[in-house]
């Protein structure tokens, strides 16, 4: 228990009710007339609740898999929140107080994450937490986050039909995502019948399902194929000749993992590819565009709110920022963007609470505006999801995505669509 | 939908099912000479995979620095390759670990096991977490297209071919090779065997490596259908004893059997029913033979 030690300058963190009652009521004033105390730093209500502040550090943690099978995709998301916490502390800190960040590894095991965020929540009594991948992993972190009263940034594009006091969703929810693309394929590229595939869990299956009633009850369209395959199947022969018989106008997937290269790959042996077949995936960012590799996903679309390529100051400089600390041939993809955003958020509900309190963060959150976002400007919504634009980028020779469609307005984020479930 | 579109999608779905059955049974083969002819359980069979896709990939990265000439006709030595490291690593193995533990079949499984965990961590460590695809030469992607709607896959061809010459040249050695001679007098009884002279431990030494090396060749070939990362073996190992020992453990012909039967089942129920049903009706299918018949489809006759 280290930062009791840490702690002891500061009276006001002592977890001891009546003490600080009393404190509270002599008030800020008088609490300035006491020499070695009264700097700004020490405000009362900064830290009422016994989390690991000092007068100089605040305590976050950072909880993702190292690891293990999803350590492919959560690499990005450690990177990005690394480099937007060290640009925080160049920037002086939160409320005058630096960022430390104590890292722990959830080896994609759904047990440990729950394990490592109680040891995060309680012994280490971070302020908050960034961090989790998988909704399997948000899933089995979220009864801890709530007893505990702790907060989670959370950074992927997920199923939505959640919502918690105690998490910040910075990714997109599904209807966000989904809507868009369909009502895109729809007036722009005159689709109207759907072949939907997924890898067989809960984020394709739900997708899915909303995907199936926004084509059958408001476009009036047709769902001829629903497929799914088990995470890190490579056998997609037969999944063609579906296709094939079917001949659908547009191919919605949502194939993660191993299993995403397998099947671009399988597509293309087909004869299945970008020129003769429109296709819009949920799954593919600049991250999986390493392994599937440009020659295979060439002509096919991806939604998402963010690629690396979008063309605005503020991308320009975190691109700029990720590629100096990380090497040049690092990508940036959607989920990575979003994992950035989660301190800058924080910071900026903290700064509106003038507390670290988690009930105050919390209170604070709705209505953040960003306007540095590397996606352009983001606010954050009451349902603690972000309102954000959605777009569609064609995948090029090169891996690379240019953006061919962009929401005109930031849409509102949505995880409980009526009519949908 | 015309009758030349539903012949297309005959032939196109005969041949998904035969590319399936020539995936299965290369990932079956070098299982079946291991545990079939030694009786040893190799739970790191799918590593040796991994070693041999990750051989495939470090020639392509080589290629690719050498020069752009070079990314076209890497490809067949890199399999080569392949086979020799594993090969190689099979006979390090062999000698380091499973020739301590022929006595003792349940040990052999906990140390394989182990040691699929332990190269699984030095992948990651040493390679990297992220998935990687090597960069193959133009010829092997894309499809055949003889007429207009009817696209045959390249690499499924050439993972038929490649998997037809390795099996061919294994039942050749097996039956027309003095080793062919050795490894099957060692099998049907060892201790005589010994008696007449034939050096067993040699001959496990051969059989083993041989077998690790095939699963390079494997690992190598599946890299035109998917990526390679530290845990692509746990993905392959399942289907791989499931071939086996379908097939019934001591005879390579069953192995061929079983990869064919299992193949088209799960292809066939696969274009009718969802992904997730195909493979549950295919495990069904195999759990219902094997309980009728315990030792697989093809026994061997011999006396134990």
């Amino acid at each position: 228990m280290k930062h009791h030690n840490d702690t002891s300058s500061i009276s006001l963190e002592t977890p001891d009710e009546s003490r600080r009652r009393i404190l509270l009521a002599f008030g800020a004033i008088s609490m300035a007339a006491i020499p070695g105390i009264g700097s700004a730093k020490s405000l009362p209500g900064v830290n009422t609740t016994g989390m690991a502040i000092t007068d100089t550090e605040v305590t976050v943690g950072q909880l993702h898999s190292a690891t293990g099978t999803m350590a492919i995709s959560e690499t990005g998301s450690i990177q990005a929140e690394q480099l937007a916490i060290d640009q925080i502390n160049a920037m002086g800190g939160i409320l005058g107080r630096k960022i430390k960040v104590i890292k722990e590894d959830g080896a994609s095991d759904w047990p440990t994450f729950a394990e490592k965020s109680k040891k995060l929540l309680i012994s280490d009594k971070c302020a908050a937490v960034f961090g989790c991948w998988t909704s399997a992993s948000r899933k089995a972190v979220l009864p801890v986050f709530e007893r505990e009263n702790g907060l989670l940034y959370y950074p992927t594009f997920y199923e939505g039909l959640e919502q918690s006091k105690n998490v910040i969703y910075t990714g997109q929810e599904a209807t966000q995502q989904i809507l868009f693309s369909l009502d895109w394929a729809k007036t722009e590229k005159k689709a109207k019948s759907f072949f939907l595939i997924g890898s067989d869990y809960i984020w394709p299956r739900t997708s899915m399902k909303i995907a199936r009633k926004h084509i059958e009850d408001f476009q009036k369209g047709k769902v001829v194929g629903e497929e799914y395959y088990p995470l890190g199947s490579t056998n997609f022969g037969s999944l063609m000749n579906k296709i094939k018989l079917q001949k659908p106008d547009c191919i919605l997937a949502a194939v993660v993992g191993g299993s995403n290269v397998a099947f671009y790959k399988a597509l293309k042996a087909a004869g299945i590819v970008g020129s003769k077949q429109l296709l819009v995936t949920l799954s593919v960012t600049e991250d999986e565009m390493t392994g599937v590799g440009g020659a295979n996903f060439e002509g096919f679309y991806s939604s998402m709110k963010y690629f690396q390529s979008l063309e605005n100051d503020n991308n320009k400089k975190f691109v700029a920022a990720f590629k100096e600390k990380y090497g040049p041939n690092s990508v940036i993809g959607d989920v990575t963007q979003a994992a950035y955003l989660g301190p800058w958020l924080w910071k900026a509900a903290v700064e509106r609470a003038q507390s670290f309190d988690v009930d105050k963060v919390v209170a604070a959150s709705p209505g953040i505006e960003l306007t540095t976002a590397p996606e352009g400007y983001v606010k954050v919504h009451k349902n603690h999801h972000l309102w954000s634009k959605s777009r569609i980028a064609i995948g090029m020779p090169d891996a690379t995505f240019k953006v061919v469609a962009e929401s005109p307005e930031l849409i509102e984020p949505n995880p409980f669509p009526k009519g949908y479930q | 939908m015309s009758f030349d579109d539903l012949l297309n999608i005959v032939i196109m779905q005969g041949f998904a099912g035969l590319s399936l059955f020539a995936v299965l049974l290369l990932m079956g083969l070098g299982l079946a000479i291991i545990f079939g002819q030694m009786g040893v359980i190799n739970l790191a069979h799918g590593e040796f995979m991994t070693i041999g896709a990750y051989t495939v990939y470090l020639g392509s990265t080589l290629a690719e620095f050498i020069s752009p000439n070079w990314v076209n006709t890497y490809f067949p030595f890199a399999i080569v390759a392949a086979f020799l490291i594993a090969f190689f690593a099979g006979w390090l193995v062999e000698w380091g670990l499973i020739r301590h533990l022929y006595q003792r079949p349940l040990d052999t499984l906990l140390a394989t096991w182990g040691l699929s965990l332990g190269l699984q961590q030095a992948f990651r460590t040493f390679i990297g977490p992220k998935e990687v695809s090597p960069t193959l030469p133009d010829w092997i992607m894309g499809s055949w297209a003889p007429s207009e709607g009817l696209d045959i896959p390249i690499n499924g061809m050439f993972v038929l071919a490649l998997t037809l010459f390795v099996t061919g040249a294994v039942l050749l050695a097996l039956h027309r090779s003095r080793w062919g001679l050795r490894v099957r007098s060692t099998v049907s009884n060892r201790a005589m065997a010994n008696a007449v002279g034939i050096n067993t431990q040699r001959t496990d030494r051969l059989t083993f490596s041989i077998g690790c090396g095939i699963a390079g060749v494997a690992g190598a070939a599946f890299t035109t259908i998917g990526s390679t990362g530290p845990t692509s073996g746990s993905l392959y190992i399942v289907d791989a004893f499931l071939v086996v020992t379908f097939g019934g453990a001591a005879s390579l012909l069953g192995t061929v059997v079983s990869a064919f039967g299992i193949a088209q089942t799960q292809s066939i129920t696969e274009f009718f029913l969802s992904g997730s049903m195909a493979k549950m009706i295919t495990l069904s299918v195999v759990v219902l033979v094997l309980m009728l018949r315990p030792q697989g489809l093809f026994a061997s006759k011999i006396r134990r």
